[in-house]
């Protein structure tokens, strides 16, 4: 692995153990797996137009959150009613306009390299989300508690809520190339499953979700070089692994 | 003594359903207002009405530059959930810059240790959650406390305590305070004004001349009996 991919690889893993402390703790972790899916024709018509496939993915992420934002704004239509049926619907129009091959590559991740675009897309992706939830942490924890009392510390909680579910689809985005997006959702929510397990407060839980999520890439990507294997679903592994033996400590 | 609080023909609806109904009261700056009713009367809807977070009809006008420090009911909180009273509280006090050693004086006041305050929020009981929860609100430096039956599940000193922390404040700092409660009691004790609201109606008064067993009758549907502790 280059420098480059190994610095991206850590900066990656750093924001997703960061996003899913805070995706477990508001119960999200079902509707990360959902929102995965609407990469899937954003990639179709990527691919169509011959741009890179992340940034289609990322597209069509961006206006998942959004629509998922928009229907928790309205309380009367169920949410996740509407996640379950948007999302399969993109998952079917996603594998008609992704072929077979394609498509396992944006589900599980690929070999092919990345390019420079999509090197600094990453890059930048990354260091937005980590800003965005340490900046954002204290305010994230009031609306977490009680939107109620957050409006009335001053926070704009329909705002915030906006952002974050944003920075959410960003992460799954910057898995794209590396795990795929279905794996991706698992790179956010099991390390910060794992040290949600192991950690006692706010700092320890976000420092451990981050250090497990980099030792589970790390891991898995040399896991993957040494027995020639793709890096995505063995980084899961270790992943899984890791949330596995946290039951021995307890 | 200004007004902190004016309401103007309020209404809420969920639906076809009415839950509240033309409701106009005011609290002047300083006083406490007791709220009373049955279940399903329509208490926390006003006070999501009053901080904004439900749609409604009338007019809501709040004094000028008034700061709110609002306690809900009772959350619905998953029990491991990695977030301590003190990281909480924390994140209060740098939203409103102010200084850590704050934290400190607000425990002591609602009566919580800082072991207590170590403790992860999902662990902490019913009563020690609500006493963070006031400690929560009294670090944005409040004029108004809207406390949505803030002793419910806390022990017979805790509560003493509390409601005695309101009127200390409410005394000492001139702070207007809006108290949810079915003690009626502790409202008739407290309370500078009780608003009663039952099933499609409404009123407005001092304790003495609302809390009488007949009036009780029509908002609860039958006779109540309360002890008032003089004192």
């Amino acid at each position: 692995m280059s420098i480059e991919n190994l610095l991206l690889s850590i900066a990656m893993a750093t924001a997703a153990g960061l996003v899913g402390c805070f995706a477990l703790m508001r119960r999200m972790s079902l509707a990360a797996d959902a929102l995965s899916h609407v990469a899937l024709p954003g990639i179709g018509v990527a691919l169509a137009l011959g741009i890179s496939p992340l940034f289609g993915a990322t597209a069509m992420l961006f206006f998942g959150a959004l629509l998922v934002w928009s229907v928790e704004g309205k309380s009367k239509i169920s949410t996740e009613a509407v996640i379950g049926v948007l999302f399969s619907v993109a998952l079917a129009v996603g594998s008609m306009t992704t072929s077979g091959e394609e498509l396992i590559e944006a589900l599980f991740g690929g070999v092919s390299a990345l390019t420079l675009p999509e090197m600094l897309f990453g890059s930048l992706a990354s260091v937005a989300v980590i800003a965005f939830v340490i900046s954002q942490r204290h305010r994230l924890v009031v609306m977490l508690v009680s939107p109620d009392v957050a409006r009335m510390a001053g926070i704009n909680v329909r705002r915030l809520n906006l952002l974050y579910l944003e920075m959410f689809a960003l992460t799954i985005a910057l898995g794209l190339r590396y795990l795929g997006v279905l794996l991706m959702g698992a790179l956010v929510i099991i390390p910060a499953a794992t040290a949600k397990r192991l950690a006692g407060n706010l700092t320890t839980v976000l420092a451990t979700a981050v250090a497990l999520s980099v030792a589970s890439t790390l891991a898995g990507a040399g896991l993957a070089s040494w027995l020639h294997q793709q890096s995505g679903p063995l980084i899961v592994i270790v992943a899984a692994t890791l949330f596995l033996l946290s039951f021995l400590r307890r | 003594m200004g007004i902190a609080l004016k309401v103007d023909h309020l209404s809420v609806r969920f639906g076809k359903l009415e839950v509240l109904r033309d409701l106009s009261f005011s609290v002047e700056r300083g006083t406490s207002l007791g709220i009373i009713g049955p279940n399903g009367a329509g208490k926390t809807v006003l006070f999501q009405a009053l901080i904004g977070s439900i749609p409604h009809e009338g007019v809501i006008q709040w004094e000028p530059g008034a700061r709110i420090g609002y306690v809900p009911q009772k959350l619905d909180l998953e029990r491991d959930i990695p977030i301590t009273g003190t990281d909480f509280l924390r994140a209060r006090v740098r939203l409103a810059r102010a200084r850590e050693t704050e934290i400190a004086r607000v425990l002591d006041l609602v009566g919580i240790s800082d072991e207590v305050a170590k403790s992860t929020i999902g662990a902490l009981s019913g009563g020690q959650f609500q006493r963070l929860m006031v400690a929560f609100a009294l670090l944005g430096n409040p004029s108004v406390l809207m406390l949505d039956e803030p002793t419910a599940g806390v022990d017979q000193p805790g509560q003493k305590r509390l409601n005695e922390l309101v009127r200390h404040l409410q005394l000492e700092q001139g702070l207007t305070a809006l108290l949810i409660s079915h003690e009626l009691s502790v409202v008739y004790q407290y309370a500078d004004n009780v608003l009663c609201l039952g099933h499609g109606s409404a009123c407005f008064g001092p304790p003495r001349k609302i809390l009488t067993p007949e009036t009780l009758r029509e908002i609860y549907g039958s006779p109540l009996d309360y002890h008032v502790h003089e004192g």
